[in-house]
């Protein structure tokens, strides 16, 4: 038995199938997968995430250290709420993990780090919190539920309060607030609009029981996999890990090397990587036969080999589509090994599907 | 607990048989296999006319989570691939024993006798030592 969330008894009772997820209980699909996929694109469905770490950091550096540690600049964050995606580098410039900060006031900022990697993340982020005096606290207290869809805000305010409404309706993109007593965030990892709340423990099973009452569909881990890809999300594990810098990542877009004068951790080691030349790139493929591409699977490109990192077969396009991991100077047709025989698939640039629309054909 | 039709036949690999009037033989897989596989997304069935042993896979049923090969229960000729599979594949999930059902083949002589295959009350048991 693995470690289990508030809702571990709810997801059995909604018949949930249960499978193991980084040492954790997770439901994985209720029904149908790809039914649970097309309720998010096309209306509204909540996921639990509980199993991911809160963590909150507090101090009167807890900025500063913050743009010590993380490879995005929190510098950036200037309203309150206001949120960024990043990379958590070692040393040599391999990802330790990816991860959204919340800049809540100048003493106070929240991070949320992946399940897998909590342990070795909490021993990291600890090491560097005592040299500049923040405290760190992971929040165990908390469930967090992720709502997401073209109809996600308009049903998940309605369990809110109603002074809370209105302010949980005003939030922009990426940024998050306490409201009676839930943290209500506009993020979310599907490419749909929606929000991510973490709330007290207790919270949480009433909450879902509402949504549902409201039509707001259960959905898994299946469906999320399948809802981030098309979206064009790396996960971590996948698209990166420790033995891979962000510029072979798809994450560059997420290292801010200005200004020039912050030192972040792995800093100088992506400065050297860039001056050597970088010979990977992430893309996307959409296979062009029948079949469903899947990590690890060799890709072959004229400039070189490379490999698949994630793939699945998209609900929303009906073909399979994937990110990989290709020689720097891959366009246009590569070749995919699947059960020893060789497909064809073309390049694209993720996202694969926007606003619940392809993006690619 | 899924669903074990009493007047069909199995086999240890999760396929089930029924014999049809013409004394050929329909197969597909069970509600526990739908089930365990997901929602289907691709179907591969043979081409009528191939002869397949028994044991030997013949077709392939890919969900969004893995390929599964699915093996000929007993030494047959195919006939036909249901035709329905290429633009639904989730039939299979839908309607396992029914408008599921994946080919139909004609037996080789004796081989049907031959087979070993389980009654629905031994799959039964196969599905409960699976800890279906």
């Amino acid at each position: 038995m693995g470690r289990q969330t508030p809702l571990f008894k709810l997801h059995q009772e909604l018949n949930a199938r249960i499978v193991d997820f980084g040492g954790w209980d997770m439901p994985v699909q209720y029904g149908s997968q790809i039914g649970e996929h097309h309720a998010v694109r096309r209306a509204a469905g909540v996921f639990d995430v509980s199993h991911m770490c809160v963590v909150d950091l507090r101090g009167a550096r807890v900025r500063a250290f913050l743009q010590h540690l993380l490879a995005n600049d929190v510098g950036k964050l200037r309203a309150p709420g206001k949120a960024l995606y990043s990379c958590m580098l070692n040393e040599h410039g391999g990802v330790l993990d990816d991860l959204i900060a919340y800049f809540l006031t100048e003493s106070w900022f929240r991070t949320v780090v992946n399940a897998g990697t909590r342990d070795k993340d909490l021993a990291w982020i600890r090491r560097g919190a005592a040299d500049f005096g923040v405290q760190v606290a992971e929040r165990t207290d908390l469930a967090m539920l992720a709502v997401q869809g073209p109809q996600a805000r308009e049903k998940a305010v309605q369990l809110l309060g109603a002074p809370e409404q209105a302010a949980a309706l005003a939030l922009g993109a990426f940024v998050g607030r306490e409201l009676g007593g839930w943290f209500v965030a506009r993020t979310g990892y599907t490419g749909e609009d929606g929000f991510e709340i973490m709330m007290p423990a207790g919270d949480a099973v009433p909450a879902w029981r509402r949504l549902n009452a409201l039509g707001v569909a259960s959905c898994g881990l299946g469906a999320r996999d399948t809802l981030r890809l098309e979206a064009g999300m790396n996960l971590y594990g996948h698209e990166m890990d420790e033995s891979t810098h962000p510029f072979e990542s798809g994450l560059a877009w997420t290292v801010a090397l200005d200004p020039p004068g912050r030192d972040f951790v792995g800093r100088s080691a992506l400065e050297a990587i860039r001056e050597r030349g970088v010979p990977r790139k992430l893309v996307g493929l959409l296979l062009e036969d029948r079949g469903v591409l899947r990590s690890h699977q060799r890709v072959i490109a004229p400039a070189g080999e490379g490999e698949i990192t994630s793939g699945t077969f998209s609900p929303t396009l009906e073909r399979s589509i994937a990110l990989a991991r290709v020689p720097a100077a891959t366009l246009g047709q590569v070749q995919v090994e699947i059960r020893g025989k060789l497909l064809h698939a073309k390049v694209v640039k993720p996202p694969f599907v926007r606003n619940g629309r392809p993006l690619v054909s | 607990m899924s669903n074990v039709p009493p007047d069909l036949k199995y086999t240890k690999s999760h396929e089930w048989i029924r014999t049809l009037p013409d004394g050929t033989v329909e197969i597909g897989i069970t509600d526990h296999a739908q089930h365990a596989l997901g929602d289907l997304v691709f179907v591969e069935v043979p081409e009528a006319g191939r002869a397949v042993k028994q044991g030997e896979p013949c077709a392939v049923v890919e969900s969004v989570k893995a390929a599964s090969d699915v093996y000929a229960p007993l030494d047959v000729e195919i006939t036909a691939g249901n035709p329905r599979l290429a633009d639904a594949p989730e039939t299979v999930n839908s309607d396992p024993y029914g408008e599921g059902w994946l080919m139909r083949m004609r037996p080789a002589a004796g081989a049907l006798a031959a087979a070993g295959l389980l009654t629905a009350a031994d799959y039964q048991k196969v599905q409960e030592a699976e800890g279906a």
